[in-house]
């Protein structure tokens, strides 16, 4: 039976080599601005994207390109809304952490630490009183569990038995705040009792586990059981953001995490299988490599609005 | 043929407003703390989950931040949400789901997302609830790039600007005022809403302009009437909408009468009335024969006790002085 691993790994190098390209890009002075890299997390996005359907909903952190590719969002026009073009999904006027595609049902990245928790659960709230059968996807990071949002939105969405399904990308560090530093408990699941929910931690670099969890998390919120709090436990490779020196953190644990990779641990399975064959997986980077030289390509094709735009669209019709 | 005209109070024209556009468009829903059964702090929406049923009327728990940002995406997914925040003091409570994302999503999304999300929220003293309870903070909205704020002073507009602020595809802030709630007036039962953006003279004079909002309008036609019998003309301007603001009208009233004075509620450092008399700075300069004036909130804390409450806020004869001083 096929597990589905091989498009999970296919979209895990897709986000990695976006993201590569992007670091690249604003180490040559191509990107302007600032932004937050997933390598290392995107089995969470991928195995999570994989056990809804295509109508469903998600939103995103400030960490969330990952999340855009996984829920559909192409990586050239994605790339296009990062260097600020016309042809981004946003026009160029939101940027890394501000982009959305509705068409997609991709509600947004979000630069406030948890200020998509909410806005998930009232399109969770929304797909409840229009019955469209959607559930929700609201990423965040181990950060945002300390916001009160986090607290405020989870606790409603429970005593109204919302369908979402409360995604923590545990990746150890808020900015450089240790996680240990800025919470008392071993896991963040564990605040899921305080609401009365479901909560489960999991290993958050294996885009099996994840898919898995997060469609048992899915069943109970269309079956009108509410919302889930999964605790997806996982590492970010590089920085914070583009300032990051790393400097809290050791050379060992890093050497540590760097061997959990998800996507090693797919493509080892993949081999071990025999699913994948060492010319197959040659032939797999090399077609991803394809897919970002042509999204670069289009996004620095792609010109910006024109100036006199800027004071246009403030206000809907 | 004579229209119908109902005598209501304002509280009950909101409620009006309310029934009509939850009977117009099921996507209208209500959310907000004690609102269902209890009918709001202020009785607003007495009965309407009675009238609409609990899944229309939404009693939420005190999460006033995370409320607004459920109706920020319960409006971004096809709903009409209308938040109510129990006082406007707590809408600091909210602030970043107004400010960073209700306001924004439509422009920074690339006009793909649309936000129709109205927040109703009564401000204003003169009740001695203290600092926490009385203040008016609509300058920090009317700052704030994608809202839309609006002020009702009459039962007339508050369902008029209600309603057309609940059809409005852009988050607007609907600022009521306590004191208001119990006053009646007349409203024709066949008005249409009242576009928003829209000010209105509401006494024609040819000395100075009054330029006012929500309950000050009340006060300003009160001190008009005063200095009528001093021979001094008074036109009232009542902005009605303070985001976006009809500088046309403001420019136009203050060409006819060549002064100003402009009667706010808020605080005055930074209020909404620098703002008007920046407008008039910039657009009616030539227009004017003396300085303009604001009389405001004095820049403190709304003291509890009745006498220091009085002492800082806008009162009639306050704005006669400031009247009287220009002329």
């Amino acid at each position: 039976m096929s597990t589905g691993e091989l498009g999970y790994l296919r979209d895990m190098k897709r986000i990695r080599a976006f993201e590569e390209r992007v670091d690249r890009l604003f180490t040559e002075a191509r990107i302007h601005g600032t932004t937050h890299l997933c390598i290392g997390q995107e089995a969470v996005p991928v195995g999570a994207c994989a056990a809804i359907a295509p109508g469903d909903l998600a939103s995103g952190s400030h960490r969330g390109h990952g999340l855009a590719i996984a829920k559909g969002l192409g990586t050239d026009r994605l790339m296009a809304e990062l260097l600020g073009r016309r042809d981004g999904y946003c026009q160029g006027r939101g940027g890394t952490q501000h982009v959305a595609s509705l068409e997609h049902g991709f509600l947004g990245t979000n630069g406030i630490t948890a200020g998509g928790i909410p806005i998930a659960t009232g399109a969770a709230l929304s797909a409840r009183l229009r019955d469209t059968g959607q559930v929700v996807l609201s990423f965040f990071g181990d950060g945002a569990t300390n916001q009160g949002t986090f607290h405020e939105s989870l606790n409603m969405a429970a005593i109204w038995a919302l369908p979402v399904v409360y995604v923590c990308e545990n990746n150890r560090y808020a900015m450089s705040t240790a996680i240990g530093d800025a919470v008392a408990i071993a896991h963040l699941a564990d605040r899921a009792a305080a609401y009365g929910i479901a909560g489960e931690t999991l290993d958050g670099n294996d885009v099996l586990e994840v898919r898995a969890a997060v469609e048992r998390a899915v069943a109970r919120a269309r079956n009108g059981d509410g919302p889930t709090l999964l605790e997806c436990e996982t590492y970010r490779h590089l920085g914070h953001s583009k300032s990051d020196r790393r400097e809290y953190r050791t050379d060992e644990e890093e050497q540590c995490w760097l061997q959990l990779d998800p996507i090693l641990r797919s493509e080892s399975r993949l081999i071990g299988t025999g699913e994948l064959t060492p010319s197959a997986l040659e032939d797999l980077n090399a077609e991803v490599d394809a897919e970002i030289d042509a999204a670069v390509t289009f996004a620095e094709a792609s010109p910006p609005l024109e100036a006199s735009s800027a004071s246009q669209g403030v206000y809907a019709e | 043929m004579s229209v119908p005209v109902a005598e209501i109070t304002y509280a009950q024209a909101i409620r009006t407003a309310l029934v009509e556009e939850m009977t117009r468009d099921e996507r209208v829903i209500l959310l907000g703390e004690d609102i269902a059964h209890y009918g709001g702090a202020f009785r607003v929406t007495e009965d309407l989950v009675n009238e609409f049923g609990p899944q229309r009327v939404l009693n939420t728990p005190i999460s006033e931040n995370s409320f607004v940002g459920v109706a920020v995406g319960a409006a971004l997914t096809g709903m009409r949400p209308v938040v109510e925040i129990m006082f406007m003091d707590f809408i600091t409570l909210a602030m970043d789901q107004l400010v960073n994302h209700a306001a924004k999503l439509h422009y920074i999304y690339g006009g793909q997302a649309r936000v129709p999300l109205v927040v109703r929220t009564p401000s204003g003293a003169g009740r001695g609830y203290g600092a926490s309870h009385s203040q008016s903070l609509e300058a920090w909205f009317v700052h704030t790039p994608g809202l839309k704020v609006v002020a009702p002073s009459t039962p007339r507009d508050a369902r008029g600007l209600l309603r057309a602020a609940i059809r409005d595809n852009n988050p607007v802030l609907c600022i009521e005022n306590k004191l208001l709630y119990g006053v009646k007036g007349e409203v024709p039962e066949d008005d249409e809403p009242i576009p928003l953006g829209q000010a209105a003279v509401v006494r024609e004079g040819e000395d100075v302009t009054l330029i006012a909002y929500s309950r000050m309008t009340a006060l300003a036609l009160e001190a008009a009437a005063a200095l009528e019998e001093h021979g001094i003309h008074c036109e009232v301007l009542d902005l009605r909408t303070l985001a976006p603001l009809d500088e046309e009208a403001i420019v136009a009233s203050v060409a006819r009468t060549s002064r100003a004075v402009i009667v706010e509620e808020d605080t005055r450092r930074g209020g909404v009335g620098a703002e008007v008399a920046a407008v008039l700075a910039d657009r009616a300069y030539d227009h004017l024969d003396s300085p303009v004036r604001r009389v405001a909130c004095d820049d403190v804390p709304i003291p509890c006790s009745p006498t220091l409450e009085q002492a800082v806020l806008p009162s009639v004869e306050k704005i006669a002085a400031a009247v009287e001083s220009l002329i």
